[in-house]
């Protein structure tokens, strides 16, 4: 009997394409990303079947934490440089170059006036360990609500931005109520509320 | 090449060694298995990272607090059009219609939905007949202080999938604070 030989197949398989592959997801991935920028506290949106998109420039955003604490922000840092030159003039203190850039290039904000220098004195890393206590917000037209005030500048600064309200599921409408009276004597009448997605049920057609 | 050479060194005999020494055959083959390892690692990396779900808004109108005018045709709404829901504490709403010593219900955010269908259809049924505008019901939403923000957002979602237009986010009475039921 004679033994077929089999031909000596090699174990080791060429590479090459799953590498290509590989870096090309890589590629792909750095490209498309965005990283999400310092957030103050996280919060998790409601869920929502609305699909309209929230566009990516000149937004302001107004965060409402699951504690009630109200963050301002605004996304442009040319205009935030303006809006802290605008509030400084409001409150009448004047900040420095440094503190300036200092909040140009932060992000959302939640200290009041009074001690905004100090938090701008910090260094950066010192910034992010602050536990920021909000920014005050009653429902009354005076320098005392100071979102009405960062509203009002911002809306000069940042050219009629869009207003979103980026509220935590869980916090109390109390607090939300107060951002929203404070939109309504501001006049803005329009604004978005975040969301994250949720599909839109399939029972309604056969309720109807 | 290098193995035509050697085999053609068979005729001259002798040891195989020959002159200088030979250079061992590299293989021109790179084990890439680390590579696809430090690729992948870098795909899970960005995949876990970036944020494909964007965020979606929510539009909401409000009225103008100044403008009387819109206050005067929001009071025109008959009595028979008109749902007040409630928004309690823990995801409870109380609703009634009309304004008329109304009877307060509960329901929750899995009954609403069907309610606030029938009511849409039968209040139109009702314009329909009467030669009314044909807005279907009137909601006025008035979430309480002890409501959360997300029942707001809810509330507004089942608006849109009930496809109710009219309605509105009102202050709560303090009469109807007392309505709730305990």
């Amino acid at each position: 009997m004679s033994k077929v030989k089999m031909p000596k197949t090699s174990v080791s398989i060429d590479m090459t394409p799953m590498v290509d592959m590989a870096f090309l997801l890589v590629t792909f991935f750095i490209l498309t990303t965005q990283f999400r920028p310092d957030e103050p506290v996280s919060v998790s949106t409601p869920t929502s079947t609305s699909t309209a998109t929230i566009p990516e420039k000149g937004v302001v955003t107004i965060t409402v934490a699951n504690d009630g604490r109200i963050f301002f922000d605004l996304d442009n840092q040319n205009s935030r440089k303006s809006l802290i030159q605008k509030m400084a003039e409001t409150y009448g203190i004047t900040f420095t170059v440094d503190q300036q850039n200092a909040f140009a290039t932060g992000s959302s904000i939640g200290i009041p006036m009074g001690s905004m220098q100090g938090y701008l004195n910090l260094s950066a890393e010192d910034r992010k360990k602050v536990q920021q206590p909000g920014i005050p917000v009653d429902s009354t037209m005076n320098l005392s609500n100071e979102l009405g005030v960062w509203l009002i500048n911002a809306r000069i600064a940042g050219s009629n931005p869009v207003i979103l309200i980026k509220g935590d599921a869980q916090s109390n409408y109390s607090a939300v109520e107060n951002v929203i009276k404070t939109l309504q004597n501001r006049k803005v009448l329009r604004f978005g509320l975040i969301t994250s997605d949720e599909a839109m049920p399939t029972t309604t057609a056969q309720l109807k | 090449m290098a193995e035509l050479g050697e085999s053609g060194d068979v005729h001259k005999g002798k040891g195989k060694k020959r002159g200088g020494v030979r250079a061992k055959k590299i293989s021109t083959r790179i084990d890439m298995t680390p590579m696809v390892d430090l690729g992948f690692l870098l795909v899970t990396f960005f995949i876990l990272t970036t944020t494909m779900q964007k965020p979606k808004a929510m539009q909401v109108v409000m009225p103008d607090k100044a403008d009387t005018t819109k206050h005067e045709e929001e009071s025109k709404i008959r009595e028979s059009e008109a749902m007040t829901l409630l928004l309690g504490e823990n995801d409870k709403i109380f609703y009634y219609f009309g304004n008329q010593d109304p009877v307060v219900e509960v329901t929750n955010f899995k009954g609403i939905r069907k309610l606030l269908i029938d009511s849409y259809n039968s209040v139109l049924s009702l314009q329909r007949q009467n030669g009314w505008k044909t807005n279907g019901v009137y909601v006025l939403i008035k979430p309480t202080k002890n409501s959360k923000y997300t029942n707001l957002v809810d509330i507004l979602d089942e608006m849109k999938i009930a496809e109710i237009k009219s309605f509105a986010i009102v202050d709560v009475t303090p009469e109807e604070l007392e309505m709730i039921p305990k």
